[in-house]
Protein backbone atom coordinates (compact mmCIF):
# COMPACT_ATOMS: atom_id res chain seq x y z
CA UNK A 1 0.00 0.00 0.00
CA UNK A 2 0.97 3.54 -0.84
CA UNK A 3 0.61 6.64 0.85
CA UNK A 4 -1.87 7.62 -1.56
CA UNK A 5 -3.99 4.21 -1.19
CA UNK A 6 -3.69 4.47 2.52
CA UNK A 7 -4.77 8.30 2.86
CA UNK A 8 -8.18 7.20 0.19
CA UNK A 9 -9.11 4.28 1.97
CA UNK A 10 -8.77 6.00 5.93
CA UNK A 11 -10.84 9.18 4.43
CA UNK A 12 -13.30 6.98 2.76
CA UNK A 13 -14.04 4.95 5.91
CA UNK A 14 -14.23 8.09 8.01
CA UNK A 15 -15.54 11.41 7.23
CA UNK A 16 -13.90 13.41 9.51
CA UNK A 17 -11.08 13.35 7.62
CA UNK A 18 -9.82 16.33 5.14
CA UNK A 19 -7.29 16.29 2.42
CA UNK A 20 -5.47 19.55 2.26
CA UNK A 21 -2.55 21.12 -0.33
CA UNK A 22 -1.06 24.04 -0.46
CA UNK A 23 -0.78 22.88 -4.23
CA UNK A 24 1.79 20.31 -3.45
CA UNK A 25 0.13 17.20 -4.83
CA UNK A 26 2.73 14.46 -5.46
CA UNK A 27 1.66 12.28 -2.54
CA UNK A 28 -2.74 13.21 -3.25
CA UNK A 29 -2.78 13.10 -7.07
CA UNK A 30 -5.47 11.12 -7.64
CA UNK A 31 -7.53 12.31 -4.74
CA UNK A 32 -9.72 14.72 -6.29
CA UNK A 33 -10.76 12.13 -9.00
CA UNK A 34 -12.62 9.75 -6.18
CA UNK A 35 -16.01 11.01 -6.08
CA UNK A 36 -16.99 10.36 -2.46
CA UNK A 37 -13.65 12.40 -1.64
CA UNK A 38 -14.21 15.35 -3.95
CA UNK A 39 -15.65 17.82 -1.94
CA UNK A 40 -13.08 16.42 1.04
CA UNK A 41 -10.17 17.70 -1.08
CA UNK A 42 -9.51 20.83 -0.83
CA UNK A 43 -6.30 22.72 -2.32
CA UNK A 44 -5.65 26.28 -1.23
CA UNK A 45 -2.76 27.51 -3.97
CA UNK A 46 0.73 28.20 -3.09
CA UNK A 47 -0.73 29.45 0.47
CA UNK A 48 0.71 27.51 3.41
CA UNK A 49 -0.58 30.63 6.30
CA UNK A 50 -4.16 30.03 4.62
CA UNK A 51 -4.35 26.73 4.35
CA UNK A 52 -2.97 25.78 8.15
CA UNK A 53 -5.60 28.69 9.34
CA UNK A 54 -8.50 27.18 7.17
CA UNK A 55 -7.19 23.41 8.97
CA UNK A 56 -7.97 24.97 12.46
CA UNK A 57 -11.18 26.16 11.18
CA UNK A 58 -11.90 22.51 10.13
CA UNK A 59 -11.14 20.66 13.24
CA UNK A 60 -12.87 23.10 15.08
CA UNK A 61 -15.57 21.48 13.36
CA UNK A 62 -14.54 17.84 14.51
CA UNK A 63 -12.96 17.30 11.45
CA UNK A 64 -9.39 16.00 11.02
CA UNK A 65 -7.50 17.43 8.59
CA UNK A 66 -4.22 16.18 6.61
CA UNK A 67 -2.30 18.69 5.17
CA UNK A 68 0.09 18.54 2.71
CA UNK A 69 2.95 20.90 1.21
CA UNK A 70 7.13 20.48 0.91
CA UNK A 71 8.44 20.31 4.72
CA UNK A 72 10.17 23.37 4.84
CA UNK A 73 7.68 25.57 3.48
CA UNK A 74 4.83 24.12 5.71
CA UNK A 75 6.46 24.15 8.78
CA UNK A 76 8.49 27.48 8.39
CA UNK A 77 6.62 29.24 5.88
CA UNK A 78 3.54 28.56 8.28
CA UNK A 79 5.15 28.19 11.68
CA UNK A 80 3.53 30.62 13.78
CA UNK A 81 0.00 29.58 12.15
CA UNK A 82 0.68 26.08 13.25
CA UNK A 83 1.82 27.20 16.82
CA UNK A 84 -0.53 29.62 17.16
CA UNK A 85 -3.81 28.18 15.28
CA UNK A 86 -3.09 24.71 15.86
CA UNK A 87 -0.61 24.20 18.89
CA UNK A 88 -2.03 26.74 21.56
CA UNK A 89 -5.71 25.20 20.36
CA UNK A 90 -4.42 21.66 20.54
CA UNK A 91 -6.76 20.57 17.26
CA UNK A 92 -5.66 17.36 15.48
CA UNK A 93 -4.21 18.43 12.50
CA UNK A 94 -1.89 16.36 11.14
CA UNK A 95 0.70 17.37 8.55
CA UNK A 96 2.57 15.70 6.49
CA UNK A 97 5.80 17.03 5.26
CA UNK A 98 7.57 16.27 1.62
CA UNK A 99 11.04 16.08 0.49
CA UNK A 100 12.30 16.99 4.15
CA UNK A 101 16.03 16.77 4.73
CA UNK A 102 18.08 15.62 2.00
CA UNK A 103 15.36 14.25 0.13
CA UNK A 104 14.81 17.94 -1.20
CA UNK A 105 18.34 16.93 -3.21
CA UNK A 106 18.98 18.97 -5.81
CA UNK A 107 16.50 21.70 -4.60
CA UNK A 108 19.07 23.84 -2.81
CA UNK A 109 19.16 25.67 0.32
CA UNK A 110 15.45 26.91 0.16
CA UNK A 111 14.35 23.72 -0.01
CA UNK A 112 15.91 22.36 2.78
CA UNK A 113 14.20 21.38 5.72
CA UNK A 114 16.78 20.33 7.90
CA UNK A 115 15.78 22.08 10.91
CA UNK A 116 12.20 20.82 11.22
CA UNK A 117 12.28 18.37 13.91
CA UNK A 118 13.71 21.09 16.37
CA UNK A 119 10.95 23.88 15.26
CA UNK A 120 8.22 21.33 15.58
CA UNK A 121 9.10 19.67 18.25
CA UNK A 122 9.01 23.11 20.09
CA UNK A 123 5.35 23.22 20.13
CA UNK A 124 3.80 21.86 23.04
CA UNK A 125 1.96 18.80 22.58
CA UNK A 126 3.20 18.65 18.77
CA UNK A 127 4.00 14.91 17.93
CA UNK A 128 6.70 14.19 15.47
CA UNK A 129 7.33 11.20 13.55
CA UNK A 130 10.14 10.51 10.81
CA UNK A 131 9.57 6.95 9.36
CA UNK A 132 12.69 4.88 7.85
CA UNK A 133 11.01 4.28 4.52
CA UNK A 134 7.69 3.98 2.61
CA UNK A 135 6.63 0.61 4.64
CA UNK A 136 7.59 1.89 8.06
CA UNK A 137 5.67 5.34 7.12
CA UNK A 138 2.45 3.20 6.24
CA UNK A 139 2.99 1.78 9.35
CA UNK A 140 2.92 4.59 11.46
CA UNK A 141 0.53 6.98 9.56
CA UNK A 142 -3.16 5.22 10.96
CA UNK A 143 -2.13 5.82 14.22
CA UNK A 144 -0.86 9.19 14.40
CA UNK A 145 -3.56 10.00 12.69
CA UNK A 146 -5.85 8.02 14.86
CA UNK A 147 -4.82 10.22 17.91
CA UNK A 148 -5.98 13.55 19.06
CA UNK A 149 -2.49 15.64 18.91
CA UNK A 150 -1.55 17.44 15.98
CA UNK A 151 1.46 15.55 14.62
CA UNK A 152 4.08 16.39 12.00
CA UNK A 153 5.33 13.36 9.94
CA UNK A 154 8.26 13.29 7.72
CA UNK A 155 7.04 11.95 4.70
CA UNK A 156 9.69 9.14 3.05
CA UNK A 157 8.77 7.33 -0.33
CA UNK A 158 12.61 5.44 0.37
CA UNK A 159 12.10 1.83 -0.35
CA UNK A 160 11.90 -0.50 2.63
CA UNK A 161 15.41 -2.56 2.99
CA UNK A 162 13.73 -4.71 6.06
CA UNK A 163 10.38 -5.72 7.10
CA UNK A 164 9.64 -3.69 10.53
CA UNK A 165 7.81 -4.64 13.57
CA UNK A 166 4.31 -3.57 12.85
CA UNK A 167 3.38 -3.13 15.86
CA UNK A 168 4.05 0.55 16.14
CA UNK A 169 3.26 3.00 19.42
CA UNK A 170 3.71 6.29 19.53
CA UNK A 171 6.81 7.02 21.81
CA UNK A 172 8.06 3.74 21.27
CA UNK A 173 11.03 3.12 19.16
CA UNK A 174 12.03 -0.14 16.86
CA UNK A 175 15.22 -1.82 18.25
CA UNK A 176 16.68 -3.89 15.40
CA UNK A 177 19.69 -4.70 17.08
CA UNK A 178 21.79 -4.58 19.98
CA UNK A 179 25.42 -3.79 20.29
CA UNK A 180 27.70 -3.49 23.14
CA UNK A 181 30.53 -1.49 20.45
CA UNK A 182 28.29 0.67 18.80
CA UNK A 183 24.90 1.42 18.89
CA UNK A 184 23.29 3.90 15.97
CA UNK A 185 20.30 5.90 16.56
CA UNK A 186 18.99 7.09 13.38
CA UNK A 187 15.47 8.30 11.39
CA UNK A 188 13.98 8.50 8.64
CA UNK A 189 15.20 8.22 4.84
CA UNK A 190 18.99 7.58 6.49
CA UNK A 191 17.55 4.44 8.41
CA UNK A 192 18.77 2.03 5.10
CA UNK A 193 22.44 3.56 4.83
CA UNK A 194 22.91 3.28 8.28
CA UNK A 195 21.64 -0.04 8.19
CA UNK A 196 24.43 -1.48 5.49
CA UNK A 197 26.75 0.68 7.42
CA UNK A 198 26.03 -1.42 10.42
CA UNK A 199 27.07 -4.60 8.17
CA UNK A 200 29.95 -2.58 7.17
CA UNK A 201 31.25 -2.29 10.82
CA UNK A 202 30.11 -5.67 11.59
CA UNK A 203 32.53 -7.16 8.70
CA UNK A 204 35.32 -5.97 10.94
CA UNK A 205 34.17 -7.95 13.98
CA UNK A 206 32.34 -4.95 15.97
CA UNK A 207 28.93 -5.22 17.58
CA UNK A 208 26.57 -3.14 16.21
CA UNK A 209 22.93 -1.85 17.64
CA UNK A 210 21.19 -0.09 15.46
CA UNK A 211 17.68 1.76 16.43
CA UNK A 212 14.88 3.49 14.28
CA UNK A 213 13.61 6.15 16.01
CA UNK A 214 10.58 6.12 14.17
CA UNK A 215 8.92 8.47 16.92
CA UNK A 216 10.87 11.93 17.80
CA UNK A 217 8.45 13.30 20.09
CA UNK A 218 7.04 11.29 22.23
CA UNK A 219 10.37 10.06 22.10
CA UNK A 220 11.19 6.19 23.48
CA UNK A 221 13.62 7.07 26.72
CA UNK A 222 14.02 3.86 27.61
CA UNK A 223 15.50 2.90 24.73
CA UNK A 224 18.16 5.60 24.58
CA UNK A 225 18.81 5.10 28.11
CA UNK A 226 19.69 1.21 27.72
CA UNK A 227 21.59 1.76 24.77
CA UNK A 228 23.83 4.65 26.33
CA UNK A 229 24.39 2.19 29.25
CA UNK A 230 25.16 -0.82 27.24
CA UNK A 231 27.26 0.77 24.15
CA UNK A 232 30.57 2.31 24.09
CA UNK A 233 29.53 4.93 21.68
CA UNK A 234 26.30 6.03 20.50
CA UNK A 235 26.34 7.36 16.65
CA UNK A 236 23.31 9.71 16.06
CA UNK A 237 22.66 9.87 12.46
CA UNK A 238 20.22 12.43 10.93
CA UNK A 239 19.73 14.54 7.90
CA UNK A 240 19.16 17.18 10.82
CA UNK A 241 20.95 20.44 11.75
CA UNK A 242 23.45 19.23 14.91
CA UNK A 243 21.01 21.42 16.85
CA UNK A 244 17.69 20.60 17.91
CA UNK A 245 16.63 17.11 16.33
CA UNK A 246 17.84 13.56 17.95
CA UNK A 247 20.91 14.53 19.06
CA UNK A 248 19.70 17.42 21.17
CA UNK A 249 16.42 15.04 22.20
CA UNK A 250 19.46 12.31 23.39
CA UNK A 251 21.11 15.03 24.94
CA UNK A 252 18.27 15.74 27.14
CA UNK A 253 17.20 12.45 27.64
CA UNK A 254 20.93 11.62 28.85
CA UNK A 255 21.01 14.65 31.36
CA UNK A 256 17.62 14.31 32.73
CA UNK A 257 18.40 10.73 33.76
CA UNK A 258 21.65 12.28 35.08
CA UNK A 259 23.64 9.60 32.65
CA UNK A 260 27.48 10.64 31.14
CA UNK A 261 27.62 8.46 27.44
CA UNK A 262 29.60 8.89 24.57
CA UNK A 263 27.43 9.88 22.41
CA UNK A 264 28.62 11.63 18.78
CA UNK A 265 26.67 13.33 15.86
CA UNK A 266 26.73 12.96 11.96
CA UNK A 267 24.31 15.36 11.03
CA UNK A 268 24.67 18.69 9.27
CA UNK A 269 26.72 21.14 11.86
CA UNK A 270 25.80 24.74 11.18
CA UNK A 271 25.39 24.24 7.49
CA UNK A 272 23.28 23.68 4.35
CA UNK A 273 24.19 20.85 2.77
CA UNK A 274 25.11 20.66 -0.98
CA UNK A 275 22.17 20.25 -3.50
CA UNK A 276 22.69 17.52 -5.83
CA UNK A 277 21.06 14.39 -7.37
CA UNK A 278 20.46 12.11 -3.74
CA UNK A 279 23.28 10.20 -4.38
CA UNK A 280 25.64 13.01 -5.07
CA UNK A 281 24.41 14.88 -1.68
CA UNK A 282 25.11 11.44 0.37
CA UNK A 283 28.88 10.88 -0.78
CA UNK A 284 29.41 14.85 -0.95
CA UNK A 285 28.36 15.17 2.91
CA UNK A 286 29.39 11.52 3.95
CA UNK A 287 26.24 9.80 4.40
CA UNK A 288 26.73 6.54 1.68
CA UNK A 289 27.01 3.20 4.16
CA UNK A 290 30.93 3.31 3.28
CA UNK A 291 31.07 6.85 4.54
CA UNK A 292 29.25 6.10 7.86
CA UNK A 293 31.26 3.37 8.70
CA UNK A 294 34.52 5.02 7.84
CA UNK A 295 33.58 8.37 9.92
CA UNK A 296 31.86 6.02 12.96
CA UNK A 297 35.31 4.22 13.08
CA UNK A 298 37.16 7.32 13.07
CA UNK A 299 34.78 8.32 16.37
CA UNK A 300 35.47 5.74 17.89
CA UNK A 301 39.47 5.44 17.86
CA UNK A 302 39.49 9.09 18.95
CA UNK A 303 36.81 9.16 21.30
CA UNK A 304 36.87 5.64 22.96
CA UNK A 305 38.97 5.39 26.30
CA UNK A 306 41.96 3.99 25.71
CA UNK A 307 42.47 0.40 26.96
CA UNK A 308 44.66 -0.19 29.77
CA UNK A 309 47.09 -2.77 29.26
CA UNK B 1 -35.76 48.97 12.75
CA UNK B 2 -38.47 50.49 15.07
CA UNK B 3 -37.61 53.41 17.23
CA UNK B 4 -37.96 51.35 20.35
CA UNK B 5 -35.35 48.40 19.50
CA UNK B 6 -32.78 51.69 18.25
CA UNK B 7 -32.56 53.21 21.98
CA UNK B 8 -32.43 49.74 23.39
CA UNK B 9 -29.78 48.81 21.00
CA UNK B 10 -28.24 52.34 22.40
CA UNK B 11 -28.43 51.85 25.71
CA UNK B 12 -26.69 48.68 25.57
CA UNK B 13 -23.82 50.09 23.38
CA UNK B 14 -23.89 52.88 26.27
CA UNK B 15 -23.35 49.97 28.98
CA UNK B 16 -20.58 48.19 26.63
CA UNK B 17 -18.77 51.73 26.28
CA UNK B 18 -18.83 52.22 30.42
CA UNK B 19 -17.59 48.85 30.83
CA UNK B 20 -14.80 49.49 28.27
CA UNK B 21 -13.58 53.13 30.08
CA UNK B 22 -13.46 51.03 33.28
CA UNK B 23 -11.11 48.35 31.80
CA UNK B 24 -8.90 50.96 30.81
CA UNK B 25 -7.14 51.30 34.56
CA UNK B 26 -4.92 48.73 36.74
CA UNK B 27 -2.96 48.04 33.55
CA UNK B 28 -4.94 49.16 30.87
CA UNK B 29 -6.41 48.10 27.73
CA UNK B 30 -6.72 48.57 24.21
CA UNK B 31 -9.41 51.25 24.63
CA UNK B 32 -9.45 53.27 21.70
CA UNK B 33 -9.57 50.49 19.58
CA UNK B 34 -12.38 48.49 21.38
CA UNK B 35 -14.54 51.70 21.62
CA UNK B 36 -14.44 51.93 17.46
CA UNK B 37 -15.80 48.12 17.44
CA UNK B 38 -18.25 48.39 20.30
CA UNK B 39 -21.21 49.90 18.22
CA UNK B 40 -20.55 47.31 15.75
CA UNK B 41 -20.37 44.30 17.85
CA UNK B 42 -23.67 45.48 19.78
CA UNK B 43 -25.66 45.01 16.47
CA UNK B 44 -23.84 42.11 15.32
CA UNK B 45 -25.03 39.77 19.02
CA UNK B 46 -28.35 41.52 19.20
CA UNK B 47 -29.82 41.31 15.75
CA UNK B 48 -27.99 39.68 13.53
CA UNK B 49 -26.16 36.51 14.80
CA UNK B 50 -28.05 33.38 15.57
CA UNK B 51 -25.81 32.90 18.83
CA UNK B 52 -26.71 33.05 22.37
CA UNK B 53 -25.19 31.49 25.45
CA UNK B 54 -27.55 29.07 25.10
CA UNK B 55 -26.42 27.77 21.89
CA UNK B 56 -22.67 27.57 22.02
CA UNK B 57 -22.33 24.01 21.26
CA UNK B 58 -24.70 24.04 18.42
CA UNK B 59 -23.24 23.31 15.19
CA UNK B 60 -26.03 25.58 13.40
CA UNK B 61 -25.13 28.63 15.65
CA UNK B 62 -23.69 31.74 13.11
CA UNK B 63 -19.94 31.96 14.26
CA UNK B 64 -18.23 35.73 14.90
CA UNK B 65 -14.38 35.78 14.99
CA UNK B 66 -12.73 38.83 16.40
CA UNK B 67 -9.53 38.68 14.09
CA UNK B 68 -8.49 41.92 15.56
CA UNK B 69 -7.73 40.68 18.89
CA UNK B 70 -6.67 43.63 20.84
CA UNK B 71 -10.98 44.70 20.67
CA UNK B 72 -11.52 42.11 23.33
CA UNK B 73 -12.78 44.64 25.81
CA UNK B 74 -15.23 45.47 23.75
CA UNK B 75 -16.35 41.90 23.40
CA UNK B 76 -16.28 40.72 26.72
CA UNK B 77 -17.78 43.91 27.94
CA UNK B 78 -20.74 42.93 25.73
CA UNK B 79 -20.83 39.58 26.50
CA UNK B 80 -20.90 40.47 30.55
CA UNK B 81 -24.27 42.91 29.25
CA UNK B 82 -25.90 40.04 27.48
CA UNK B 83 -25.06 37.09 29.48
CA UNK B 84 -22.23 34.74 28.20
CA UNK B 85 -20.11 35.97 31.40
CA UNK B 86 -20.82 37.01 34.72
CA UNK B 87 -20.62 40.42 34.67
CA UNK B 88 -18.89 40.37 38.00
CA UNK B 89 -15.57 38.54 36.06
CA UNK B 90 -14.88 41.83 33.91
CA UNK B 91 -13.14 42.99 37.34
CA UNK B 92 -10.72 40.02 36.96
CA UNK B 93 -9.22 41.76 34.77
CA UNK B 94 -5.22 41.35 34.46
CA UNK B 95 -5.51 38.59 37.37
CA UNK B 96 -4.16 35.21 37.21
CA UNK B 97 -6.94 33.76 38.16
CA UNK B 98 -9.55 33.95 35.21
CA UNK B 99 -8.08 34.68 31.86
CA UNK B 100 -9.31 38.35 30.78
CA UNK B 101 -6.69 39.64 29.54
CA UNK B 102 -5.27 41.44 26.65
CA UNK B 103 -7.01 39.11 23.95
CA UNK B 104 -9.06 37.12 23.49
CA UNK B 105 -9.31 32.91 24.46
CA UNK B 106 -11.65 30.31 24.60
CA UNK B 107 -11.68 30.20 28.21
CA UNK B 108 -13.95 33.09 27.61
CA UNK B 109 -17.82 31.03 26.54
CA UNK B 110 -18.51 32.63 23.05
CA UNK B 111 -14.99 33.19 22.09
CA UNK B 112 -14.98 30.78 19.12
CA UNK B 113 -11.49 30.91 18.94
CA UNK B 114 -8.38 32.81 20.38
CA UNK B 115 -6.51 35.39 18.60
CA UNK B 116 -3.50 38.33 18.85
CA UNK B 117 -1.68 37.73 16.02
CA UNK B 118 -2.55 39.79 13.19
CA UNK B 119 -3.95 38.12 10.09
CA UNK B 120 -5.12 34.71 11.26
CA UNK B 121 -8.59 34.26 11.68
CA UNK B 122 -9.64 34.89 8.40
CA UNK B 123 -8.58 31.59 7.46
CA UNK B 124 -9.90 29.98 10.21
CA UNK B 125 -13.51 31.50 9.32
CA UNK B 126 -12.79 29.79 6.00
CA UNK B 127 -12.24 26.39 7.38
CA UNK B 128 -15.31 26.62 9.68
CA UNK B 129 -17.47 28.43 6.03
CA UNK B 130 -16.12 25.11 4.08
CA UNK B 131 -17.08 22.48 7.18
CA UNK B 132 -20.62 24.36 6.88
CA UNK B 133 -20.94 24.30 3.35
CA UNK B 134 -19.77 20.81 3.18
CA UNK B 135 -22.18 19.94 5.71
CA UNK B 136 -25.33 21.80 3.59
CA UNK B 137 -25.65 24.24 6.82
CA UNK B 138 -26.65 27.74 6.23
CA UNK B 139 -25.01 29.16 9.11
CA UNK B 140 -23.36 32.80 9.01
CA UNK B 141 -19.55 32.92 9.51
CA UNK B 142 -18.33 36.37 10.42
CA UNK B 143 -14.82 37.35 10.92
CA UNK B 144 -13.61 41.07 11.96
CA UNK B 145 -10.56 42.03 11.15
CA UNK B 146 -8.96 46.03 11.90
CA UNK B 147 -7.80 47.90 8.63
CA UNK B 148 -4.43 47.86 10.44
CA UNK B 149 -4.50 44.26 9.89
CA UNK B 150 -4.66 44.37 6.21
CA UNK B 151 -0.72 45.12 6.60
CA UNK B 152 -0.51 41.23 6.83
CA UNK B 153 0.03 39.36 3.78
CA UNK B 154 -1.72 36.62 5.46
CA UNK B 155 -5.01 38.16 5.15
CA UNK B 156 -4.95 38.71 0.89
CA UNK B 157 -4.21 35.28 0.66
CA UNK B 158 -7.16 34.30 2.79
CA UNK B 159 -9.01 36.77 0.27
CA UNK B 160 -7.87 35.20 -2.94
CA UNK B 161 -8.76 31.60 -1.19
CA UNK B 162 -12.04 32.40 -0.20
CA UNK B 163 -13.51 33.96 -3.23
CA UNK B 164 -11.74 30.76 -5.14
CA UNK B 165 -13.69 28.45 -3.20
CA UNK B 166 -16.79 30.89 -3.45
CA UNK B 167 -17.17 30.85 0.03
CA UNK B 168 -21.10 32.86 0.26
CA UNK B 169 -21.61 31.78 3.81
CA UNK B 170 -18.63 34.49 4.91
CA UNK B 171 -18.64 37.65 5.86
CA UNK B 172 -15.64 39.81 6.86
CA UNK B 173 -16.03 42.92 8.32
CA UNK B 174 -13.65 45.24 8.61
CA UNK B 175 -13.34 47.94 11.13
CA UNK B 176 -11.81 51.04 9.09
CA UNK B 177 -10.96 53.48 11.66
CA UNK B 178 -8.35 54.54 9.99
CA UNK B 179 -5.87 54.00 12.65
CA UNK B 180 -3.50 51.28 13.35
CA UNK B 181 -1.09 51.09 16.83
CA UNK B 182 0.26 54.13 16.45
CA UNK B 183 -0.26 55.93 13.43
CA UNK B 184 -2.99 56.94 11.13
CA UNK B 185 -3.13 54.17 8.13
CA UNK B 186 -2.93 56.42 5.22
CA UNK B 187 0.41 58.16 6.64
CA UNK B 188 2.05 54.30 7.03
CA UNK B 189 0.87 51.90 4.50
CA UNK B 190 -2.30 53.87 2.17
CA UNK B 191 -4.79 50.76 2.39
CA UNK B 192 -7.06 53.20 0.09
CA UNK B 193 -9.11 52.25 -1.89
CA UNK B 194 -10.31 48.77 -0.19
CA UNK B 195 -13.69 48.44 -1.67
CA UNK B 196 -12.05 48.57 -4.58
CA UNK B 197 -9.48 45.93 -3.78
CA UNK B 198 -11.79 43.66 -2.35
CA UNK B 199 -13.71 43.60 -5.24
CA UNK B 200 -10.88 42.93 -7.42
CA UNK B 201 -9.92 39.83 -5.79
CA UNK B 202 -13.72 38.66 -6.32
CA UNK B 203 -15.80 39.31 -3.71
CA UNK B 204 -19.16 41.67 -3.14
CA UNK B 205 -17.81 44.98 -1.09
CA UNK B 206 -20.28 46.99 0.69
CA UNK B 207 -19.49 50.10 2.92
CA UNK B 208 -21.14 50.84 5.87
CA UNK B 209 -21.32 53.35 8.71
CA UNK B 210 -19.69 51.07 11.74
CA UNK B 211 -21.99 53.52 14.44
CA UNK B 212 -25.42 53.93 12.74
CA UNK B 213 -27.38 51.07 13.64
CA UNK B 214 -30.30 51.68 11.10
CA UNK B 215 -27.81 51.74 8.83
CA UNK B 216 -26.17 48.35 9.52
CA UNK B 217 -29.16 46.62 9.61
CA UNK B 218 -29.88 47.53 5.97
CA UNK B 219 -26.72 46.50 5.30
CA UNK B 220 -26.17 43.00 6.97
CA UNK B 221 -29.71 42.15 5.95
CA UNK B 222 -29.44 42.36 2.32
CA UNK B 223 -25.86 40.83 2.13
CA UNK B 224 -26.57 38.78 -1.49
CA UNK B 225 -25.03 35.49 -1.42
CA UNK B 226 -24.56 35.10 -5.13
CA UNK B 227 -21.12 32.50 -4.71
CA UNK B 228 -18.65 35.37 -3.74
CA UNK B 229 -17.92 36.12 0.24
CA UNK B 230 -19.09 39.93 1.39
CA UNK B 231 -16.90 42.24 3.06
CA UNK B 232 -18.35 44.68 4.99
CA UNK B 233 -15.79 47.88 5.35
CA UNK B 234 -17.14 49.65 8.71
CA UNK B 235 -16.48 53.43 8.69
CA UNK B 236 -16.02 53.68 12.40
CA UNK B 237 -14.18 56.33 14.65
CA UNK B 238 -11.06 55.17 16.74
CA UNK B 239 -12.43 56.22 20.53
CA UNK B 240 -15.85 56.80 19.44
CA UNK B 241 -17.67 58.12 22.18
CA UNK B 242 -15.38 59.96 23.84
CA UNK B 243 -14.27 63.25 22.05
CA UNK B 244 -10.95 63.50 24.39
CA UNK B 245 -9.34 60.48 23.08
CA UNK B 246 -11.58 60.20 19.70
CA UNK B 247 -9.36 59.96 16.58
CA UNK B 248 -5.99 59.81 18.38
CA UNK B 249 -2.99 58.03 17.38
CA UNK B 250 -1.72 57.73 20.95
CA UNK B 251 -4.97 56.48 22.56
CA UNK B 252 -4.65 52.73 21.32
CA UNK B 253 -3.77 51.74 24.56
CA UNK B 254 -4.71 53.49 27.67
CA UNK B 255 -4.32 53.09 31.28
CA UNK B 256 -6.00 55.43 32.65
CA UNK B 257 -5.90 56.56 36.71
CA UNK B 258 -9.18 55.91 38.61
CA UNK B 259 -10.29 59.91 38.67
CA UNK B 260 -9.52 59.41 34.54
CA UNK B 261 -11.95 56.36 34.90
CA UNK B 262 -14.08 58.51 36.78
CA UNK B 263 -13.69 61.80 34.94
CA UNK B 264 -14.03 59.67 31.17
CA UNK B 265 -17.36 57.99 32.87
CA UNK B 266 -18.91 61.40 32.92
CA UNK B 267 -17.68 62.20 29.70
CA UNK B 268 -19.55 59.39 28.39
CA UNK B 269 -22.87 60.49 29.79
CA UNK B 270 -22.78 64.10 29.30
CA UNK B 271 -20.28 64.85 26.56
CA UNK B 272 -18.34 66.80 29.21
CA UNK B 273 -14.13 66.54 27.49
CA UNK B 274 -12.36 64.88 30.35
CA UNK B 275 -8.91 66.16 31.34
CA UNK B 276 -6.41 63.40 31.29
CA UNK B 277 -2.47 63.28 32.17
CA UNK B 278 -2.07 59.84 32.04
CA UNK B 279 1.19 59.63 29.76
CA UNK B 280 0.53 57.76 26.28
CA UNK B 281 1.80 53.98 26.14
CA UNK B 282 3.41 52.61 23.17
CA UNK B 283 2.72 49.28 23.60
CA UNK B 284 3.57 47.61 19.73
Amino acid sequence: MNYEELISKIALADERFIIMTAENRALIRNIPKIPALADRFIDTGITEQTMIGMAAGLALRGRVPVVHALAAFLTMRAYEFIRTDVGIAHLPVKLTGFIPGFLSDGNGPTHQAIEDVSIMRGIPGMQVFAPADEEDMILLLPEIWDSSSPAYTRANLIKPLITHDKNFRIGKAEVIAEGSTITFLTYGMLFNNVFYAKQVLEAQGLSVGLVNMRSLKPVDEEVIVRVAKQSELVVVVEDHFTTGGLYSIVAEVLLKNQLTANVQPLSLNEQWFRPARLSEVLEYEGFTPEKIAARTLGILESTAPKIQL
Amino acid sequence: MTEERLIDLQKLALAVRENIVRLSTDGGCFTGASLSCADLLVYLYSHYLNVNPSNLTDPNRDYLFLSKGHDVPALYSLFAEIGFIEPSRLANHLQAKDHIYWHPNTHIPGVEFHSGSLGHLPAVAMGVAMDCRIKKQSNKIVVITGDGELNEGSVWESALVAAAYKLDNLIWIVDRNYFQANVATEELIPLDPIHKKFEAFGWNAIDVDGHDFNAMHETFTSIATNGKPSVIIAHTVRGKGLPSIEKRADRWFCNFTRDEVSALLTELHENKLAELNSETLVVR
